[in-house]
């Protein structure tokens, strides 16, 4: 990468790239501004006559299936990340690369964890050239110290499948990691001793891409019942003894916070649904993983039986909290993108209520419609939010890059987007005057809920009307953020930070929203 | 600077926790040297943000003390600025400095009014004196008080430091408007305390194992010394503990040792060990110590305050207990988490049949008074004064409890 890199002041006053990685950019024109033209990228026409008629497409070893693929530099090799912190398959295929003597490789994850650190070693050995994924923990520190060749660039899981699909990315090589899957490439996630639930984030991947490999360590005679990756799609199959480590795929349970101040976030929200109404017969709700999420769910589910009320459905991430909602028939549905512990595994093997979606059906913003803007509210984090409820989830307030955007942008299209923070963390003011790195505009960002009170976003009127009376503690943004700064000493330093860009963040539609920089020193 | 012999046991001094799991917290070490000015090597988890703010910062309270030649080793972990000043403070003390130099941090948080003699004292959260970033929250959980507790929750070693956090504290925190309180440590110990937290204007001092009448006059002699030269001129609560068999025996005369005990409260673990019996959860061992102590109180004029539930998991209990407490004749008890507020607040709830007889009593009240009548009566019923004060407190704590809406729309005064 040069170290000129031409900049341009998108629609939100933010410098982006005109160039990443060589391709040309659109800065972010607005929410739902810019208009996508053209057909879909496709892969190419294949023949059965070239596929075993027995339909068995085993081959030895991930190096064999890599080289039938015709591995050569630079191509862009993909993998999935439901398999989280317990992945093996990722590092087995770019190992299995190196050993080629492949070069420059582009890594397109669908989002990296820190057992991934060793991608580190290749990209220094120049087998990698550069990723575009998320890069948490020690990959975020090393882009954010600009030691990466290439730009990264970050994508909301919807903004993934939108690239995918719009050819902003051409996959060479897919390599889809299958808890189970049979000799013709159908594969599943909810079944075998890795299993992970949904395998929808590799859905695309294996739509799009010029070739697919499946790996696999259960593998059953065809017909993989059910299948989510179809065979049809698939080129090859490789047999390991272990795609990972089944305890770092999912926990065993999800633990809900014990902080006195987190749970009272997470009670103010669940008031909140039911103070504003939305809690109502047929509702839906979105919230993750995190310990105020699992708590917020524990507090919404008593007041859905004290209200009598039930959910339509909703949006998984799943956990034993959502599965005991489901089982109680206090909703009717539990749709999964991905499935965060032992409860939510079992559950979506055998509950024909909880039904696995992908980034296609739930994210996607060049489809027609996606099921994320049908749910009536969400509860997400953030790192930091400002006074005009823009929000950060990439970047810590020093400005080192250390999260993904995971589904959180796509989330913002829901009916009330709710963020649940605390106002603080230590001496890290979380309510700041202005996010470092925008990840969500603030236009679509309707309430923060922080334990020091609740601001909601002065477009929403409707809110604020359907509050009144309630004795939550409804609060100026500002009049918070002042609180902070206050307990804090005063505002926080500037990051200090260069003017070399080291990552862009995409928008849902592929235009560039704001820039990662490298860090000074 | 050329290298000089070593000195012999240089001062050293330390305060502050240490380790991987320190939260909001930061570990000092002062080492006082002969010369070669402030030396800092500074690790913080917030070193880009508040770096040069922490530096400054434990600069100026040396400065204030008249230290200009120290080695200063802070490992911080993203405490506040109380607590950064307190901590540097101690440090320094503990390494032989004895300068009469204030180095108080700027007071942040002004009250406007003392609190009321006969607020609502339902729940009062105990936040361990030497934890700061316990404190730093503890407000908008909204016990109706806190407790800065210098006694039995902070390690002998460490009385010094927690003094000095919990007077840091009393300037810069607010906790949300509730009830300000200090447990200090029995006398002599305690007389420490008051010095240094009595200037900061605590609503009220909790005093530990009360055994008789003359020690909480002692205290509130000290705290009147206090507050001559050091104060704004309103008075200081006093809370005396009652925590032995010699206590109960004499609480009506410690009740009303000084117009300024509003409120007598009992330690259980002290007295049934006193007792030699087991502390159970349906506290028959402390029945009689408990109404006797509520009966002194009532005699004396002022509030009766239970002790704490110490199982934060068990809620059912905790809820059955507070409403026995209640109907004992008890205003409130202690919270050991802040989980614990909300159910002590429900069950010392009045019920809707009490709420409905005040808002009678009351609303006959005001009509008599409006008419200018002396005598206030509810149907054929003659009302007396104690009835319609006990109307009145009934009404404030429901309104309080958010079962009633504000006669005036501002919400949450205390009744006086």
């Amino acid at each position: 990468m040069s170290d000129r890199v031409e900049l341009v002041v998108n629609r939100v006053e933010r410098r982006v790239p005109k160039l990443v990685n060589g391709r040309e950019q659109v800065p972010f024109q607005g929410v739902g501004v810019y208009q996508p033209t053209g057909q879909k990228h496709g892969p190419p026409i294949r023949s059965c006559s070239d596929f075993p008629a027995n339909g068995d497409k085993r081959v030895p070893d991930l190096k064999t299936a890599l080289r039938e693929c015709g591995l050569r530099d630079g191509m862009t090799i993909s993998t999935h990340h439901h398999l989280r912190n317990g992945d093996a398959v990722a590092m087995q295929a770019l190992n299995a690369a190196a050993e080629l003597g492949a070069k420059d490789l582009l890594w397109f994850p669908s989002a990296s964890f820190p057992c991934h650190e060793p991608v580190i070693d290749l990209m220094e050995r120049g087998v990698v050239h550069h990723i575009e994924g998320s890069m948490n923990g020690p990959l975020g520190e090393y882009c954010s110290r600009g030691k990466m060749r290439g730009m990264g660039v970050l994508r909301s899981h919807g903004g993934r499948w939108q690239a995918i699909q719009d050819g902003e990315v051409h996959i060479d090589i897919a390599v889809i990691a299958a808890p189970t899957a049979d000799p013709f490439g159908n594969a599943d996630g909810a079944h075998g001793p890795s299993a992970c639930g949904s395998l929808g984030f590799a859905l695309a991947d294996s739509i799009y891409a010029d070739q697919v490999i499946v790996v696999t360590d259960n593998l059953v005679p065809f017909p993989c019942i059910p299948w989510q990756i179809q065979g049809n799609n698939v080129d090859y199959v490789v047999e390991v003894d272990s795609i990972g480590d089944p305890a770092k795929i999912v926990s065993g349970t999800t633990q809900i916070t014990k902080s006195p101040d987190r749970l009272l976030i997470a009670e103010y929200v669940a008031r909140f649904l039911r103070d504003t109404g939305i809690m109502r017969n047929g509702f839906s709700f979105q919230a993750g993983a995190g310990g105020i999420a699992l708590a917020f769910v524990d507090f919404l589910k008593q007041q859905m039986r004290e209200a009598g009320v039930k959910a339509r459905f909703v949006r998984g991430g799943s956990t034993q909290y959502l599965v005991d909602l489901l089982k109680e028939g206090l909703i009717d549905y539990i749709l999964d993108g991905q499935t965060f512990d032992l409860a939510g595994v079992a559950s979506i093997a055998t509950d024909p209520r909880h039904v696995g979606t992908s980034p296609f059906t739930s994210y996607n913003y060049h489809g027609k419609g996606n099921f994320a803007s049908l749910v009536d509210a969400v509860v997400l984090g953030a790192t930091e939010v400002d006074v005009n409820f823009n929000a950060n989830v990439n970047t810590h307030s020093d400005g080192v890059l250390l999260h993904g955007i995971g589904g959180w942008q796509n989330c913002l299209f829901a009916g009330c987007t709710i963020l649940a923070l605390p106002a603080f963390r230590d001496r890290i003011p979380v309510l700041v005057d202005s996010v470092t790195t925008l990840t969500g505009p603030g236009e679509l960002i309707d309430v923060i809920v922080t334990e020091r009170g609740i601001a909601v976003n002065p477009r929403r009127t409707d809110l604020l009307d359907r509050l009144k009376g309630s004795d939550l503690p409804i609060r100026p943004v500002a009049e918070i953020k002042h609180e902070v700064e206050r307990l804090m000493g005063g505002p926080p330093a500037k990051p200090h930070l260069t003017d070399k860009p080291v990552a862009v963040i995409k928008w849902v539609d592929g235009t560039v929203l704001d820039t990662v920089w490298q860090l000074q020193g | 600077m050329s290298p000089s012999p070593k000195q012999a046991d240089p001062s050293r001094g330390e305060a502050g926790p240490s380790g991987d799991d320190v939260r909001s917290d930061l570990h000092v070490a002062v080492e006082l040297t002969g010369s070669g000015g402030l030396e800092f090597d500074i690790t913080s988890k917030v070193a880009s943000l508040y770096g040069e703010s922490l530096r400054g910062l434990a600069h100026s309270v040396l400065a204030a003390l008249g230290v200009s030649h120290a080695r200063v080793t802070i490992d911080d972990k993203g405490a506040l600025p109380f607590t950064i000043a307190a901590r540097v403070e101690a440090a320094a003390l503990r390494a032989g400095v004895r300068s009469k130099g204030d180095a108080r941090p700027e007071r942040s948080v002004t009250r406007d009014a003392p609190s009321a003699r006969r607020r609502l004292r339902r729940s009062r959260l105990y936040l361990p004196g030497s934890q700061p970033k316990l404190f730093i929250n503890a407000g908008i959980h909204q016990p109706d008080g806190v407790i800065l507790d210098l006694e039995d929750s902070v390690h002998p070693n460490d009385k010094d430091s927690a003094r000095l956090l919990v007077r840091n504290a009393l300037r810069a925190l607010d906790f949300s408007g509730t009830e300000r309180m200090v447990r200090i440590n029995q006398l002599p110990l305690g007389l420490e305390d008051l010095k240094a937290v009595v200037p900061e204007g605590p609503d009220l001092i909790l005093i530990p194992k009360v055994e008789r009448a003359d020690q909480v006059r002692e205290v509130d002699e000290r705290i009147r010394g206090v507050r001559a030269k050091d104060g704004d001129g309103h008075s200081i609560w006093l809370m005396p503990i009652i925590e032995s068999a010699l206590g109960v025996e004499n609480a009506f005369a410690i009740a009303s040792a000084a117009e300024t005990v509003v409120a007598l409260t009992i330690g259980l673990e002290d007295y049934t060990a006193d007792l030699g019996v087991v502390k159970t959860s349906e506290g028959n061992e402390s029945l009689y110590a408990r109404t006797r102590l509520v009966n002194a109180a009532r005699a004396a004029g002022i509030q009766a305050i239970d002790s704490v539930y110490g199982d934060v998991a068990d809620v059912e209990g905790l809820l059955e207990w507070a409403r026995r407490s209640r109907a004992l004749g008890f205003e409130g008890m202690g919270c050991i988490h802040p989980r614990q507020i909300q159910p002590i607040h429900d069950a010392f709830a009045p019920t809707a049949q009490e709420i409905e007889k005040a808002l009678k009593i009351v609303a006959a009240f005001n009509e008599a008074e409006a008419k200018g009548l002396g005598v206030v009566s509810l149907g054929s019923k003659m009302i007396d004064r104690p009835v319609v004060l006990r109307a009145q407190h009934l009404v404030e704590v429901a309104r309080r409890s958010g079962l009633l809406p504000n006669a005036d729309g501002t919400g949450g005064a205390d009744a006086t």
